[in-house]
């Protein structure tokens, strides 16, 4: 900064009008009753750090259970109402001063999430599945996170029946910083719902009853990773301010666009620096692309998806690409439509190598939920073509598709705590040969998920998949749909070959048994088949739901 | 008087349902039912054909639109009839030679468990061939068209027991497949010139339509009219047809289904008389295919395959006919009309005889039958002279017209055409008292001796040949009434031509030669076709055993190599392209689709590999895909 510019500012706040009293701040006007669903977790997830604190412990899972899904129906019930009174169309906005968007694909997208959450909160309560240990039944989380696995300290918390309960808060205060997340309107609030989310989603990786060290070795990776992520956007948070002297979207947009003209003084050497604003747009997005698990970002995801307990792997592959898929359309739609012809061919290379990476090296796996991590990245690759459509098709398209693909994503995990050996859940794939002999129903359910992430019609994959390449087509990206298309044809191969494996296979003797869920399990996965049923025959109503809610509020 | 249109095929297609759905209760009663039904529909004919004559001839054409079938945008099939001269002609032979089959047939078929389902076969094929020939557009002609297909399948294979029926219907159909693919495509081309499918609108479009494209259509048709009227090159399956019933054979195989053909081509005149090539084709085959089946006609010791031969040579004449365009289009329907009454009655006769002589087919164990079965004799001999064309019945006028036309054609072709036509008139008269003399003149070589010296075994059971019960004599007197009458009854005034003239034109050919000279030739070459037979079969006693003859004899015997040569070309040829394909598919198709696979699935261990699992190196390609899309994003706005 220039020594005069340091003098101005001098001058100006000593010049500043006597009228305007140093100190008086303007209380921030915040609209509580738009906001209620974010409110309602996160109030319900604090309210679940007091019940781990004041409940005696036999009670606490029963406590922390309704805690969770009230709060996640009351947040639902409270999307639906705001979506009713016209939030999501006439009356959209940006709410808390310019923090917060209550807009169409806010609510869509928090609807989508609350579902989604409410769902997995079933899967995470799931307690028919592990045999009962010295007569406690017990979920797939550890007994005590803190004690090292194999010691005798862990071996005491077993005994004694413990069961790691905080899981609930967790995923409670994961799921209001993704409610948070696509909802953002700027800069700063997208950082700390990042944050929020992802730091109990490290946590939740960690917590695996089985195979312990894997999972703490994935929550390590992953929580490195993603500081080391993190780091990149807010280096480019930090340049976009520099750029646009602020980090609201809407003025950020403005400084693209050059409707915004007037610049701050103090920031008169960097603003309107076309490489800042280049180079932080670029790593803000490439933040966002590590949560979707984006190739090259996307290295994480098979360790933390293969290491995570799997009820957190079906929540995370959902609820995450969900709010950050979400946060990435409101970047680009909102803030940097003027610079869409830099970015558009970046996001083109990057979707290519994520569709063909993921779908080819999914065919060499071996491990269940391995390969599933493959998929959700060639999926997210699937997503990035509806992004890159920059027309209203892709935005709907992209909710359509984010709503199908998390419900398909939790059912296809749930299966897979079911199927288990002696060592807990029997994920490499040899052992799934015969299924269909043993367990039809199970094999058939998760057929109908595997042919729903293959994109086969009257599945909600289908439709989804048709809807992000028609748009992407119609928005001028039509090679990009028939990387897309062949990259269906490559992924359709390993889909298909489970499907095969568990149908036409001799059952191994000594395979793995289906355990017999609960209700809660077979909720989640009965919703599931019944959503990716909906969406695959009737896919028409959400479809027009999805357009009527894909207007950005700016 | 529209609505009747749509009864004439309800009739019979209410027959065959309830024939063919009704099970054993209607075991005993289903064959009168079909027979009346068919009645019923040469009723309607009669009240919708007197109807027609009280109006002017350009009025008569009656048009029914009964649905709409498939109505796309631009695609617009309908379920409409045309009932013009040319399709009321064909109702009237079709439900009225059909009647007469249905009513032979319950005589014929009287011992046969399965009648009622041969009743039901036979009203079947009456409804699909009115449907053939009432149809106001081609996609609906089309489903005619396959439906006599089928009933013909079904109906040569009706005895499925004998493999040599079974292999026969499937040939039919095999064969027939190739005519009905040349008459979809050309569907499929009328669709893409003319974008209709109607009789009406593609028809009147021929004149500012190019010459190439309907030079394609004509041959796509002529195509399919070959298979179905069993013209060269698709003429094999007609003699193994023949191991159907043998009313089967005298309605389907020689009256009525087998000139579809010709049906077709001259309905679609108006694209023919603009393709003047693909007219050619249709003379030639027409001409090949007369000589080819008279050939044929004349080695055959198998009644009903030395008629099949003829039926072919026949239809060859009214092919030839057709392809001259308006001089002969008249002609040829009038020859089919006449050729209906006199084939019907001589397979009915065939099947009259085979019938008193324990189902023998082999005309060299008759002999001197005229005496056992007088009216047989008597119908044979009446339609024996008007299919050779003796002065004054049916066969007589309706091919000298052919022959004259012929010959009008003008120029070389039509001296080579009407040779052609006259040397077929010769060699019909040669067979056809060649089967005539065989069957019931000479000594009685069915008798038990005869026959064992034949080559027959010690357990051949001799004939009682007896004449038939009233049921079939009556159906063959009509018939033989109308081999004597019609022709005359047509030609007399030029009745048929006035009455056709408005729906296909006509035009007086000028020949070369007078007509005087032309019947006086036509006269000439029967006397000489009928003295040769006599020569060889009349004077001589007929052996019991065929001798080896000539090689063209032995080849004739062979259906002139047909079936050889089908074999060596199109089966072994096709065995060889399908063993290349497959082939190909396994090297070259499967290879590439094998190779695609197989390197994507290598692209996928190395791309594997990279996946180590250290957060490191995971960290590096982080950093490098930061790195790198920051790069591309200046890169972008760099350029």
């Amino acid at each position: 900064m220039s020594a005069s510019a340091v003098h101005s500012l001098w001058t100006m706040a000593a010049t500043a009008p006597a009228s305007n009293e140093i100190g008086k701040i303007d209380a921030p006007k915040i609209e509580y009753a738009q906001l209620s669903p974010t409110l309602i977790v996160i109030g319900a997830a604090l309210i679940g750090i007091l019940i781990e604190a004041f409940v005696p412990r036999r009670s606490r899972y029963y406590a922390q259970v309704g805690t969770a899904v009230l709060a996640l129906v009351a947040a639902f019930i409270a999307v639906l109402a705001l979506a009713a009174d016209g939030y999501g169309t006439t009356k959209a906005h940006i709410a808390a001063m310019g923090a917060v968007a209550v807009d169409g694909p806010a609510l869509f997208l928090q609807g989508t999430i609350l579902l989604a959450g409410l769902v997995a909160i079933f899967t995470f309560a799931e307690r028919r599945l592990d045999p009962a240990a010295h007569g406690n039944q017990v979920d797939s989380f550890a007994a005590q996170a803190a004690s090292v696995p194999g010691s005798d300290s862990e071996k005491a918390a077993l005994k004694a029946g413990f069961t790691t309960t905080e899981v609930f808060p967790l995923a409670l205060f994961a799921i209001g910083g993704m409610l948070v997340f696509p909802a953002a309107n700027d800069l700063l609030t997208l950082f700390i719902a990042l944050e929020v989310f992802s730091l109990p989603l490290y946590l939740l990786c960690a917590l695996a009853r089985r195979n312990r060290l894997m999972s703490q070795e994935a929550a390590v990776k992953y929580f490195l990773l993603g500081a080391f992520a993190s780091a990149f956007t807010l280096f480019g948070i930090a340049l976009l301010y520099g750029y646009s002297g602020s980090v609201s979207y809407a003025r950020i947009a403005g400084v693209v666009d050059g409707s915004v003209q007037d610049i701050d003084p103090a920031l008169a050497d960097t603003m309107g620096n076309d490489a800042l604003l280049l180079i932080g747009a670029a790593l803000v997005v490439m933040g966002l692309l590590f949560k979707v698990g984006a190739v090259p970002f996307h290295m994480w995801t098979p360790d933390v998806y293969q290491g995570a307990p799997t009820p957190v792997t079906g929540f995370m592959a959902a609820a995450t690409k969900v709010a950050a898929f979400g946060a990435l359309l409101r970047l680009l739609y909102v803030v940097l439509p003027g610079l869409r012809w830099d970015w558009r061919p970046v996001m083109w290379g990057v979707a290519i190598v994520t569709m063909l990476g993921g779908a080819i090296v999914a065919i060499t796996q071996t491990d269940i939920k391995r390969l599933l991590a493959y998929s959700s990245i060639a999926h997210a690759g699937f997503i990035l073509a509806g992004v890159i459509a920059m027309n209203p098709e892709g935005i709907s398209s992209v909710l359509f598709y984010l709503a199908a693909y998390s419900f398909v994503t939790i059912g296809a995990f749930a299966v897979v705590t079911l199927v288990r050996d002696a060592g807990g859940e029997a994920t490499h794939l040899s052992k799934w040969a015969g299924l269909g002999r043993r367990s039809p129903l199970v094999a058939a359910v998760f057929a109908v998920f595997l042919l729903a992430f293959a994109g086969i019609p009257l599945t909600s994959g289908f439709a989804g998949k048709f809807a992000v390449f028609k748009a992407a087509a119609e928005g001028g990206a039509g090679p990009l749909v028939v990387v897309g298309v062949l990259s269906s044809a490559v992924a359709a191969f390993f889909y298909i070959r489970v499907i095969v494996l568990m149908f036409f296979s001799e059952p191994q003797p000594g395979g793995p048994t289906v355990a017999v869920p609960s209700a809660l399990t077979t909720t989640a996965i009965a919703v599931g088949v019944a959503v990716t049923l909906v969406l695959g025959v009737a896919p028409q109503y959400f479809l027009d739901l999805a357009g009527q809610a894909g207007v950005f509020a700016r | 008087m529209e609505n009747l249109i749509a009864l004439l095929i309800a009739a019979p297609l209410l027959g065959a349902a309830v024939l063919l759905c009704g099970g054993r209760a209607l075991d005993r009663t289903g064959h009168l039912l079909g027979t009346l039904l068919s009645l019923a529909s040469f009723a309607f004919g009669l009240v919708l054909f007197t109807d027609m004559l009280g109006k002017d001839a350009e009025e008569r054409a009656l048009h029914q639109h009964l649905f709409s079938w498939i109505p796309v945008e631009g695609f617009q099939a309908d379920v409409a009839f045309q009932l013009d001269q040319l399709s009321m002609t064909f109702v009237l032979l079709i439900s009225g030679v059909g009647t007469l089959i249905h009513i032979y047939s319950i005589g014929y078929m009287e011992h046969d468990e399965r009648r009622r389902r041969f009743f039901g076969y036979l009203n079947l094929f009456l409804a699909a061939m009115l449907l053939l020939v009432l149809a106001d557009n081609y996609l609906l002609l089309y489903v005619g068209w396959e439906g006599v297909g089928l009933a013909s399948y079904l109906l040569i294979g009706f005895w499925q027991h004998k493999p040599s029926a079974a292999t026969a219907a499937k040939k039919a159909f095999l064969v027939n497949r190739v005519g009905d693919m040349g008459l979809s495509i050309a569907i499929m081309l009328m669709f893409t010139t003319f974008g209709t499918f109607a009789f009406g609108p593609v028809l009147e479009a021929t004149g500012d339509t190019g010459e190439g494209k309907l030079t394609a259509i004509a041959l796509m048709l002529l195509l399919a009219a070959c298979g179905k009227s069993a013209q060269v090159p698709l003429q094999s399956w007609l003699g193994d047809a023949m191991e159907g019933p043998t009313p089967v054979s005298a309605l389907i195989h020689a009256a009525t289904m087998v000139t579809a053909g010709v049906y077709l081509i001259v309905r679609s005149g108006a694209i023919f008389n603009a393709a003047p090539d693909a007219q050619l084709v249709v003379t030639i085959v027409g001409a090949v295919t007369l000589l080819f089946g008279a050939i044929v006609g004349c080695a055959k010791d198998d009644i009903k395959k030395a008629l099949a031969g003829s039926t072919m040579s026949q239809i060859g004449y009214m092919v030839l006919a057709a392809g001259l365009g308006p001089i002969g289009y008249v002609f040829a329907i009038m020859h089919l009309v006449t050729h209906g009454f006199f084939k019907a009655g001589l397979f009915l006769g065939a099947g009259s005889v085979m019938h008193g002589m324990n189902d023998e087919v082999d005309m060299r164990r008759y002999g001197g039958l005229r005496k056992y079965m007088p009216v047989t004799f008597v119908t044979f001999g009446l339609g024996y002279l008007a299919i050779i064309g003796f002065p004054g019945l049916s066969g007589f006028f309706s091919k000298d017209k052919i022959i004259e036309a012929a010959f009008a054609k003008g120029g070389t072709e039509g001296w080579i055409l009407g040779s052609v036509a006259l040397l077929g008139a010769a060699i019909t008269a040669f067979y056809m008292t060649r089967v005539m003399l065989m069957t019931f003149f000479g000594e009685e070589r069915w008798r038990k001796q005869a026959a064992i010296a034949s080559g027959a075994g010690e357990d051949y059971q001799e004939p009682h040949p007896h004449e038939s019960p009233k049921s079939m004599t009556i159906p063959m007197i009509i018939l033989a009434f109308g081999s004597v009458f019609a022709g005359g009854f047509f030609s007399i005034g030029d009745r048929f031509l006035h009455w056709l003239e408005p729906v296909t034109a006509h035009e007086h050919g000028h020949p070369p030669i007078s007509a005087g000279a032309v019947t006086g030739a036509t006269v000439a070459v029967l006397v000489l076709g009928v003295a040769a037979a006599w020569l060889m079969y009349g004077r001589r006693p007929v052996p019991a055993v065929a001798p080896r003859g000539s090689l063209l004899t032995r080849a004739a015997r062979r259906d002139l190599l047909q079936d050889d040569f089908n074999h060596v070309v199109l089966v072994r040829g096709g065995e060889h392209l399908t063993r290349s394909l497959v082939y190909l598919d396994h090297s070259l198709v499967d290879g590439a689709v094998n190779g695609t696979a197989a390197s994507v699935g290598g692209l996928s261990g190395r791309l594997r590999r990279l996946q180590n699992g250290y957060v490191r190196s995971y960290a590096v390609s982080m950093f490098g895909g930061a790195a790198l899309i920051v790069a591309a994003t200046l890169l972008m706005r760099a350029v």
